[in-house]
């Protein structure tokens, strides 16, 4: 599998996604090899988070071609071309972490985690069970497995939604403002946790406005405003040397 | 009033007609609570639908008997509606299908309601993860929305025993109609009435102690 010259594990050429006439998302095209973070930035509204949507297609593009792993799409605004029981399977493949968690409140932590290996892939219970506490001890919260989500800090309720997203095995993971909604002193626990993956060789796809984490792990950065790529290219030569002026003044507000 | 002498005996000088009265009472309130809860169901997931053609009927049908009055509903099913389809039913039965689809129209909103107060939030988890709509419904939205629901089916429930008392309009021989005979026997509305109301009371008051209970264990 691993030859000289492998296909990029995520693909997206010229998508688009359009609410009635506003274009949110206008011909964005943007590769992720296996194994590599690419991190997307913009100002608010630039059509970011709509963009990772469109990737887990919880929005459906209105033009354009995709293409994670071995699964090709290409969208003509008319229909998708996935039946209800193929996007499921799609999605089971691409994880998503939500800026608001959003945890099952009636599960506890070891249950949220275990629910898509139980329900979706149909794993025995004393599998899925082991699987889920694995990865609860590596997103640091085996001690936890039991409480209720209620019960949890954001930071840590974050980290159970990561492990849940990790429990499905997905080929790549998207992390959409994942510590936006998060007390400043708990943001540093679930960088941490991002860090670690990438470490790892996770291919993942991340927005976010947590500028001096992009510059530390991304491999690759696409800066976007008002639904267009800006900049594109390796962390170093899009946040090294700013040249665009449009870049330039978004990457300001960070400094002050 | 002053003068008035209470004789709270003459209020019960027929106990075995009281019980029976109850067993009636009882009887409707829980079949036409049941029966209209299956068409509360199936109302409100038809309210859930994608498509208009399916919604705007149903909601027709919920609008129309929770806007109108239950007397009504009850009198037009019992003396309309065999007339206008031209068979007859039972009157035991037809007595109870106004309750039954009263019942059926504010459950439906109940079931919605309760369906639709779930986040969006969590549709989107449980479809990131690669649920089908069907598994998300079973596993995350219902768990959460049965819990919310039932503090109103019970609620619902209070009114719909009380409202069981309409049947002695159509001389079903509820616990209403049985107090308006002894009345009729008696001349002592005050001592009957106050009685019923306090057999009501007995029944009603546990189960709305019971809503209170379960509402304040919404969440989880």
């Amino acid at each position: 599998m691993t030859s000289e010259r492998e296909a990029p594990m995520v693909a997206i050429e010229r998508l688009c996604k359009n609410y009635g006439k506003f274009a949110a998302v206008k011909e964005v095209s943007l590769m992720v090899p296996r194994g590599e973070a690419h991190f997307i930035i913009g100002p608010s509204g630039c059509g970011k988070s709509t963009l990772l949507r469109c990737v887990n297609l919880l929005e459906e593009p209105t033009s354009g071609r995709m293409r994670v792993g071995e699964i090709a799409m290409e969208f003509d605004g008319k229909r998708l071309p996935m039946s209800t029981r193929e996007q499921a399977q799609y999605r089971a493949r691409v994880g998503m972490v939500f800026q608001q968690f959003h945890l099952f409140p009636h599960m506890t932590a070891l249950e949220n985690v275990m629910e898509g290996p139980r329900t979706v892939k149909r794993l025995p219970y004393a599998e899925a069970r082991a699987t889920a506490e694995a990865l609860l001890r590596k997103v640091g919260l085996a001690e936890k497995a039991g409480a209720y989500p209620k019960h949890l800090s954001g930071g840590q309720a974050q980290r159970v939604a990561i492990a849940r997203a990790l429990a499905m095995s997905p080929e790549v993971v998207l992390f959409d403002e994942v510590t936006s909604a998060l007390d400043p002193e708990l943001v540093g626990e679930v960088l941490a946790v991002i860090r670690q993956l990438t470490e790892e060789g996770m291919t993942m796809i991340v927005v976010t406005h947590e500028m001096a984490f992009a510059r530390e792990v991304a491999n690759t950065v696409t800066f976007m405003d008002a639904g267009t790529v800006v900049e594109q290219g390796p962390t170093a030569a899009v946040l090294g040397n700013v040249t665009n002026p449009r870049l330039e003044q978004f990457l300001r507000r960070f400094r002050a | 009033m002053s003068g008035y002498e209470w004789d709270f005996g003459k209020a019960f000088l027929h106990p075995d007609l009281w019980l029976t009265a109850l067993t009636v009472t009882l009887g409707y309130a829980a079949a036409t609570i049941f029966c209209g809860l299956i068409i509360g169901v199936i109302a409100g997931m038809l309210l859930l639908s994608r498509y208009w053609f399916v919604r705007v009927p149903v909601s027709g049908f919920v609008q129309v008997f929770r806007c109108t009055p239950l007397l009504i509903q009850i009198i037009w099913f019992y003396y309309a509606l065999p007339v206008a389809i031209r068979i007859t039913i039972p009157a035991w039965l037809a007595a109870g299908m106004g309750l039954t689809f009263y019942m059926g129209a504010f459950s439906a909103e109940i079931f919605r309601g309760g369906i639709m107060s779930i986040d969006k939030g969590q549709w989107q988890a449980a479809k990131a993860i690669g649920m089908l709509p069907w598994q998300v419904m079973q596993r995350v939205v219902l768990p959460q929305a049965t819990r919310r629901m039932i503090p109103p089916f019970v609620n619902q429930s209070v009114l719909q025993l009380k409202n069981t008392s309409l049947l002695s309009i159509v001389a079903v021989p509820d616990l209403m109609y049985t107090a308006q005979v002894f009345v009729s026997e008696t001349f002592r509305p005050l001592e009957v009435y106050t009685s019923l109301g306090v057999i009501y009371l007995i029944i009603l008051y546990p189960l709305q102690k019971l809503a209170k209970r379960l509402e304040r264990r919404d969440d989880v």
